[in-house]
């Protein structure tokens, strides 16, 4: 899932202050497994900004809506007749639905209420971790289903580097070295043999290195 | 025992203290209440072993908010005592209720009269 983490409230109020009329949006899916931005925390951050804007005298209307997603149209749709109420959106989706707002409804500034941060998993509650970076040609196979590309801080391909040391990284002890967790892995596997097998070089066109990327499924599209 | 404490306090009883959500405080305090305090199990002898720690770092994460949109974050607070500490309870609710007392009452109450 897409990871976010909360922004900072005075960095909300910051953003917001100019405005009467404002939409705290949330998102049913990855903002709210990470509890950064489903309707928990639209309710959250709603009443603190009501609280707020009463506190110093403003008379602002915060409404609280959560959609199924911001990514795709159809629900982002569910909003358009109540969207002349607002002057101000803050979505509380990750980046990519904040956009997707701001694409569709172009005369109503849509502001970010959270950071987000990577794809990840969850360890536990309380903690994420990064595992893909999407670099668009997946070699998961040859590593043993851990990532170089993701876990590794020099994304090294044919690892490990000169700074592993007793299976940690050189840029921090708390981040494991991936190449020990590769070879480790591969051992489990027994298929050690295929860390010999130098991996070739990565055409890295997929990568954000190409520019914005896009998916074409022409046998999808109608 | 019949114990005296003050009869200004609102209990809203609940089955363990992790059932109280952050939410719950910030309406409170949205609605008008001067003060919250979450009264939960001594610490290790949860029933659901973990609600009233839980229930601590919510109250915890009240308090920052409530500091942040200035309506002070000492007006929420976390209390633990075993159901026996009868004593403890009406000590806990006179000494709340002093401390708000000297606080005042909730900003966003008299805001609210203000804009009324």
């Amino acid at each position: 899932m897409i990871v976010a983490d909360k922004k900072p409230i005075e960095e909300i109020i910051e953003e917001i202050k100019d405005h009467e009329k404002i939409l705290i949006l949330g998102c049913n899916e990855c903002v709210t497994v990470c509890e950064a931005g489903g309707k928990k925390e639209v309710g959250v951050l709603a009443s603190a900004l009501r609280m707020y804007f009463l506190n110093e005298g403003k008379e602002v209307k915060i409404d609280e809506v959560t959609l199924e997603r911001q990514c795709d149209h159809e629900y982002l749709e569910e909003i358009r007749d109540s969207m002349d109420q607002y002057d101000a959106v803050v979505s509380i989706a990750c980046g990519v639905g904040v956009q997707f707002m701001a694409e569709k409804y172009h005369d109503t500034p849509i502001y970010p209420g959270v950071n987000t941060c990577f794809m990840g998993v969850t360890e536990k509650r309380g903690l994420w971790t990064e595992r893909c970076q999407a670099c668009g040609e997946c070699i998961l196979a040859t590593t043993g289903g851990i990532c170089p590309i993701t876990r590794c801080a020099k994304r090294v391909l044919n690892g490990p580097c000169g700074g592993s040391v007793r299976g940690s990284c050189e840029i921090n002890k708390e981040i494991d070295c991936a190449w020990q967790l590769i070879v480790d892995r591969l051992k489990s596997l027994n298929r050690l043999d295929d860390y010999e097998t130098l991996c070739p070089l990565k055409d890295w066109s997929t990568d954000r290195a190409g520019g914005p990327r896009k998916v074409v499924r022409e046998d999808l599209q109608q | 025992m019949r114990l005296q404490y003050p009869s200004d306090i609102k209990i809203i009883l609940v089955p363990c203290t992790g059932k109280v959500d952050l939410i719950h405080i910030l309406h409170s305090f949205e609605k008008g209440a001067d003060g919250v305090y979450a009264v939960g199990c001594l610490e290790g002898d949860c029933h659901y072993n973990s609600g009233n720690l839980r229930a601590r770092k919510r109250v915890e994460q009240a308090q920052k908010i409530l500091d942040t949109i200035g309506i002070g974050g000492e007006r929420a607070q976390m209390y633990n005592l075993s159901s026996s500490e009868g004593p403890r309870f009406a000590q806990i609710a006179v000494e709340m209720d002093e401390k708000i007392r000297k606080l005042g009452p909730n900003p966003i109450k008299l805001a609210k009269k203000r804009a009324a």
